[in-house]
């Protein structure tokens, strides 16, 4: 008997087309057994039913630069109201013949901020760079020098105002709240008696009550014939607002610090404020990257609130467009519009959020 | 220490002087420059900005005629829109001059709230559309009828007051939003929309089936619409008081922007006086003779600004009815100039 040898290696067989490549990870992921089928296919269902008459609403049979008459036969969206507005949305009572002046102020800060996204552009001459691009910006807004006619700021309105509201109201707020924070957790009675009043005074109202205090109240405190830049008392109510709870979510991260970090930072001789700027601060803050940029996120949507102190930021300025008879009842598409707007604002804070925590993180992958 | 005292004795001062800076609003204005007049801002017609952020409408107009009057030039006005629970308090905190927001003129807001209603610039009052469908004739016969309102304001008071007086039942469906409330409506999703007649005229103008829809004939509210001013500065109210009137009697005495210059030479003693050909009138109220010429020339009279901003050819196509000339059927009545 002579053993059975196989001289040339076998063919390699390939793995069941229903376990490999498409079919294979439709099974493994969409109809892995008759539930997940079930869920799959209602989906499925879902999507077929909504997707094709989105589209066909919203670019097939769609109209984009006609009237308003015209729009009101036409079986679908309506992005005429925008085409039409879209400068009045944008810049509000800004001067029609100057309106490419917040645009570029726009397209500055836009470009600052991304080329900011890479912490390894962070040194003193782009933060030169900073200042001087937010000086041109307010000289472009404000206008008055060099035959650039002046805007006042009751002419401010649309997208400009939003980000103003929001980009400064953050900024300032962030600060804010990490004093806040350090000085609820101060040794010192007084201090920390101020901060807990504060913060949980300002926590206590809406943001609502804080706009009308601004615009109503406190006007009539005001000696007569001083009155006070409407914008910037929005902006104080929004930062002092914010501060409030960006200083709460700090103080999460200042509590979840080690005691030992504290003693390790005493032990090697550094006083307080060398302590929480190399210590404490540094690796709290990070802990509460995701709480804080949810708070960022919320309070950007919040500065539309300043519609009820008639500010016309952008959401005013889309809702005065649909009270032109012309334009009324097509709200789905204004409002879609400015909805893809806001979203920008917020998914790529989201974003950029995500990535800085990847950046600061110091485990071990 | 020093340094606050210093900021402490700053803070007085200026306290002190802007306490005793007490001038008139004319000198005020004079001062700065141009009028700031409060507006509503979302209501086509009255005062809404157009798609280049240019104000226009009937209470916009009649603001741009207060600049025309003490300035010469009609553009010499900033606008402040304002919100229904903003528009007093801005008022009485002197952040504008003079508010014309289609306000209401009321007993409370002129004695308690420390106000002063100029002549009206437009009568309003609140009225009911429905469908034809429904083969109702009256509001009467509105019993157990579901009713579009906006929260909050004295339209729905109103609505309450009328349905309680009649003994009549209806379900109030409430939204906050104008353009939402009017959606509703026209979905069918309540039997009436109740608000001013001005306001549902406009709706049914844009509305998919204008002809569908029918304004019942009860008027159940009076909406005086006015320009008002602070308590106690009466030299500012007459002023405002009478660029409204200027404007009537413009169009009673038959002078337009067109034909103003022509009457100019008119023989005519009343028209004389009020252009200013024979002085007086002006110097009364503080102002340049010229003053009422002024307006007319560029704002127009009252004719002219109804027809452009709320007439039958604009898109509201609102007819004179009571702000027609009390020579022509409406209550528009001016005092004579003289």
């Amino acid at each position: 008997m002579e053993a059975y040898v196989q001289k040339t290696p076998l063919e390699k067989l390939k793995p069941p087309v229903t376990h490999v490549g498409v079919i294979g990870w439709v099974r493994t992921n969409l109809f892995d057994g008759w539930f997940n089928s079930l869920l799959t296919l209602l989906t499925l269902y879902f999507l077929w039913e909504v997707v094709p008459p989105l589209v066909r609403w919203a670019f097939i049979d769609s109209v984009w630069n006609t009237t308003g008459a015209v729009c009101r036969d036409a079986d679908g969206a309506c992005w005429s109201i925008i085409t039409t507005n879209l400068r009045f949305i944008l810049f509000g009572f800004y001067p029609y013949d100057q309106q490419w002046r917040p645009l570029i102020a726009i397209l500055i800060l836009c470009g600052l901020l991304f080329y900011s996204r890479d912490r390894n552009h962070w040194n003193k001459y782009f933060g030169y760079g900073w200042i001087i691009g937010l000086v041109v910006m307010g000289f472009l807004m404000r206008g008055g020098l060099f035959g650039l006619p002046g805007v006042e700021t009751t002419q401010w309105g649309g997208l400009p105002l939003t980000l103003l509201l929001s980009i400064f109201g953050l900024t300032a707020a962030y600060p804010l709240g990490v004093i806040l924070a350090l000085g609820r957790q101060s040794r010192m009675r007084a201090i920390k008696v101020l901060c807990v009043v504060y913060i949980e005074l300002i926590r206590g109202v809406p943001l609502i009550s804080l706009l009308f205090m601004g615009s109503i109240i406190f006007p009539l405190f005001l000696p007569e014939g001083i009155t006070i830049n409407q914008i910037l008392r929005a902006q104080v109510a929004i930062i002092l607002f914010t501060a409030a709870y960006i200083a709460e979510v700090v103080r999460g991260g200042l509590q979840a610090m080690a005691r030992g970090q504290y003693e390790a930072a005493e032990a090697i001789g550094l006083n307080y404020f060398l302590t929480m700027r190399l210590i404490i601060l540094p690796q709290a803050l990070k802990i509460v990257i995701p709480p804080t940029v949810s708070i960022l996120i919320s309070a950007f949507k919040d500065t539309s609130l300043v519609v009820i102190i008639a500010l016309w930021d952008l959401l005013k300025t889309t809702q005065s467009t649909l009270s032109n008879p012309e334009w009324m009842g097509f709200s789905r598409e204004a409002y879609i519009f400015v909805a893809i707007l806001y979203f920008l604002g917020c998914f790529s804070m989201a974003n950029y959020s995500r990535r800085l925590e990847k950046e600061l993180s110091t485990e071990d992958h | 220490m020093k340094r606050f005292k210093l900021l402490v004795a700053v803070f007085l001062a200026v306290v002190l002087t802007a306490g005793i800076a007490l001038a008139g609003t004319l000198e005020e204005v004079r001062a700065r420059g141009h009028l700031i007049a409060g507006v509503n801002g979302g209501v086509f017609g009255f005062s809404m900005p157009d798609d280049k952020g240019v104000w226009k409408g009937l209470d916009v107009d009649t603001a741009r005629a207060m600049a025309a009057a003490v300035f010469g030039d009609p553009n010499k006005v900033k606008f402040s829109a304002l919100t229904a629970v903003q528009r007093l308090p801005a008022l009485q905190a002197k952040e504008i001059d003079v508010l014309c927001r289609n306000t209401t003129q009321t007993l409370t807001r002129e004695t308690i709230n420390g106000l002063n209603f100029a002549h009206v610039n437009y009568y309003d009052g609140q009225g009911f559309l429905i469908s034809k469908k429904l083969g109702i004739k009256s509001a009467k016969e509105l019993e157990g009828a579901t009713v579009c309102v906006l929260p909050g304001t004295t339209t729905e008071m109103n609505a309450a007051d009328f349905f309680r007086a009649n003994n009549l039942k209806w379900k109030p469906v409430v939204i906050e939003q104008t353009a939402e409330l009017n959606k509703a409506f026209f979905a069918g999703r309540c039997d009436v929309l109740t608000s001013d007649m001005s306001q549902l005229a406009a709706q049914r103008s844009v509305s998919p089936n204008p002809a569908e829809y029918v304004l019942l004939p009860e008027i159940i509210s009076k909406e005086p619409l006015a320009p008002v001013v602070r308590h106690g500065d009466d030299q500012w109210f007459d002023i405002v008081n009478f660029t409204v009137m200027a404007m009537i009697n413009a169009e009673e005495l038959g002078i337009t922007s067109k034909n103003v210059d022509d009457m100019l030479k008119s023989k005519n003693p009343e028209i004389q006086r009020f252009l200013g050909v024979s002085p007086g009138m002006g110097k009364a109220l503080g102002l340049d003779d010229k003053w009422a010429y002024n307006i007319i020339k560029m704002v127009g009279n009252y004719g002219e600004i109804y027809e452009r901003n709320v007439g039958p050819n604009t898109q509201l196509g609102l007819d004179r009815g009571l702000n027609a000339l009390w020579t022509e059927g409406g209550i528009m009545y001016a005092a004579p100039f003289r």
